[in-house]
């Protein structure tokens, strides 16, 4: 098997992958730790620490501690509570919408259709199609409510337009993600359908399986390990949903725990409040992930 | 009669499927066809769906107006250079992890995938301040770096994936035949592993090609790359739809091209080969 000499190459080869991807990610996170309890502002440092600690300036770039404060304002900010409620719709309406709708197209698909493959090719487009690309002609091309492709449908059925970004911006947001997403999870559940067994499909419907039972007791469980791995790379994607909202203009309301730091950060260059923000999100993912990688690990060993 | 039912059953299916994979897609023919609209043809009331006055000038005029190519020509440096890089140290690694596999193997992959789980914002604020200290905001190289990094772990996953596929008997062989690690790696392991590699490649240049929030985060002008030319259009006086669709469509035109091609190796590779 392998020898000593392979082993300790083994090592070195191992090495700059771990240091690499080590320092992306200690380096970055200690810094926000860091500067989550500084009182640390770009624009106008010397303002925020005299008025608010004085005398407690201790570098060149004016920044002094904030204790806890920073924590305090952001997660008692009522921005925070409804970015938080923004996130887990986003995830999981569009994870729900992937899980049920990619099953059930995916099973639609698996059937003896005429031009499958081009059907998938249709199907599969919107994931390779750029979130800011996807955010701007879903919202000016398709949901305009004057000249809009949707209004025009709507106003045809006499149903009347409807002004999706003011009235239903986060529904908005929603729809133009799960049209990213839920091809994504079409393809990845098609092809493990399509990797089920023929003979005990040909078994079941011998012995007149009725179709309901069959799905439940021998597809649903075959699409097990997949729809675990849909769950996880969508969660991991969807908890950082930005440009669709950055585009949009609809950071107000629709507006996600991303979009939340941004906004601290990058608008109001608040440094300190932002990283505090960003510590909370990397809690807040790590006790998903934390769930997910127990998941996954198992499904993935077999 | 059983052939009869099953023939209606699969016209039926058929029909369905169609209709659905239609709606799913009608977005982006619909920015196709617009692109070639005269702008009071796109916004016109009920929308024209092939007869109007099919034109070119709008490619011409986003071209002239916004620089596509050079927009486009930093996306291709960022997306080969970052993949290029991250495959320098992911091949190593992912070699001998599969196949020299320590205890601590499993872990080690798992932790790897751990770090993607880490939301960008948790690394936004310190990474744009040292890109502001060392002059790297706006800059290609910075930006190659940040994407290499947010694709490494994926890379070498999916290379380990393809590498554990190489039955390790070969390998005996060439050993017993007296080869060294080195001439193992280069006559024996890499003409074996070239097709895993290109597909980890096709699959890295399309996340990279549409990753967004770095790339609006952390460039304005000079390096930045197609998802921030298409955000400039999203300001109120750039709405002009028939040109908004030109540029949309020559966004993603190429790797909505490389996506259909790599399909297969996107299912296997995003899911860790999990799903073949």
């Amino acid at each position: 098997m392998a020898t000593q000499q392979s082993r300790a190459l083994g090592r070195i080869a191992v090495a700059p992958s771990v240091i690499a991807l080590f320092l992306w990610m200690i380096v970055p996170l200690a810094m926000t730790i860091w500067f989550s309890f500084l009182r640390y502002n770009l624009l106008d440092p010397n303002y925020a620490c005299s008025l608010l600690t004085p005398g407690q300036l201790f570098d060149e770039a004016n920044r002094c501690f904030a204790g806890t404060s920073n924590y305090y304002y952001f997660l008692t900010d009522p921005a925070f509570f409804k970015a938080m409620t923004n996130s887990l719709l986003i995830v999981g309406s569009v994870l729900l919408i992937s899980i049920v709708g990619g099953t059930l197209f995916a099973l639609l698909l698996d059937q003896a259709i005429v031009g499958r493959n081009i059907v998938r090719l249709m199907v599969i487009a919107p994931f390779f199609v750029m979130p800011t690309v996807a955010a701007l002609v879903w919202q000016n091309m398709l949901m305009d409510p004057i000249i809009g492709f949707i209004s025009w449908i709507t106003k045809s059925l006499g149903m009347g337009a409807i002004d999706w970004f003011t009235h239903y911006p986060k529904t908005a947001v929603v729809i133009i993600v799960a049209w990213q997403w839920f091809p994504f999870a079409t393809l990845i559940l098609l092809t493990a359908l399509q990797s089920f067994d023929e003979e005990q499909k040909e078994a079941a419907q011998m012995d007149g399986t009725p179709p309901l039972s069959f799905f439940w007791y021998m597809i649903l469980p075959h699409l097990a390990r997949p729809i675990t791995v849909v769950v996880l790379i969508e969660t991991i994607f969807l908890l950082n949903v930005f440009a669709e909202i950055y585009v949009t203009g609809t950071g107000g309301r629709a507006g996600n725990l991303p979009y939340l730091v941004y906004q601290y950060g990058l608008l109001s260059n608040d440094i300190g409040g932002a990283s505090a923000g960003g510590i909370v999100a990397v809690v807040l993912a790590n006790i998903v992930a934390f769930f997910l990688m127990r998941m996954i690990g198992k499904n993935l060993e077999g | 009669m059983a052939r009869a039912v099953s023939s209606r059953r699969k016209w039926t299916f058929t029909l369905i499927a169609w209709f659905l994979a239609f709606l799913i897609f009608f977005p982006i023919l619909w920015t196709i066809l617009t692109s070639f609209k005269t702008e009071g043809d796109a916004a016109a009331i009920p929308p024209r769906f092939l007869f109007f006055d099919w034109t070119f000038e709008n490619y011409g005029v986003v071209q002239e107006r916004s620089n596509y190519f050079k927009f486009a020509m930093n996306s291709v440096i960022l997306a080969l250079g970052s993949t290029f890089f991250a495959l320098l140290i992911a091949i190593p690694s992912a070699w001998s992890m599969a196949f020299a596999p320590g205890k601590r193997t499993k872990d080690l992959l798992m932790w790897m995938l751990s770090t993607k789980m880490m939301p960008p914002v948790g690394a936004l604020i310190p990474l744009y301040l040292i890109f502001r200290d060392f002059g790297l905001l706006d800059t290609r190289g910075g930006l190659i770096a940040v994407l290499m990094m947010l694709n490494l772990p994926i890379i070498i996953w999916m290379l380990y994936t393809y590498f554990k596929e190489i039955p390790s008997e070969i390998l005996e062989a060439a050993r017993m035949d007296g080869a060294s690690v080195w001439k193992e790696l280069v006559y024996v392991l890499t003409p074996m592993a070239i097709p895993g590699i290109a597909s980890t490649i096709l699959l890295n240049v399309i996340l990279a090609w549409n990753e967004a929030f770095w790339t609006l985060a952390l460039t304005t002008k000079d390096a930045a790359p197609l998802p921030q030319f298409i955000a400039s259009y999203s300001s109120p006086e750039g709405l002009f739809w028939a040109k908004l669709s030109a540029a949309s469509t020559m966004a993603i035109a190429p790797i909505l091209v490389l996506g259909w091609f790599a399909q297969k190796q996107l299912v296997r590779g995003l899911t860790f080969g999990a799903v073949k």
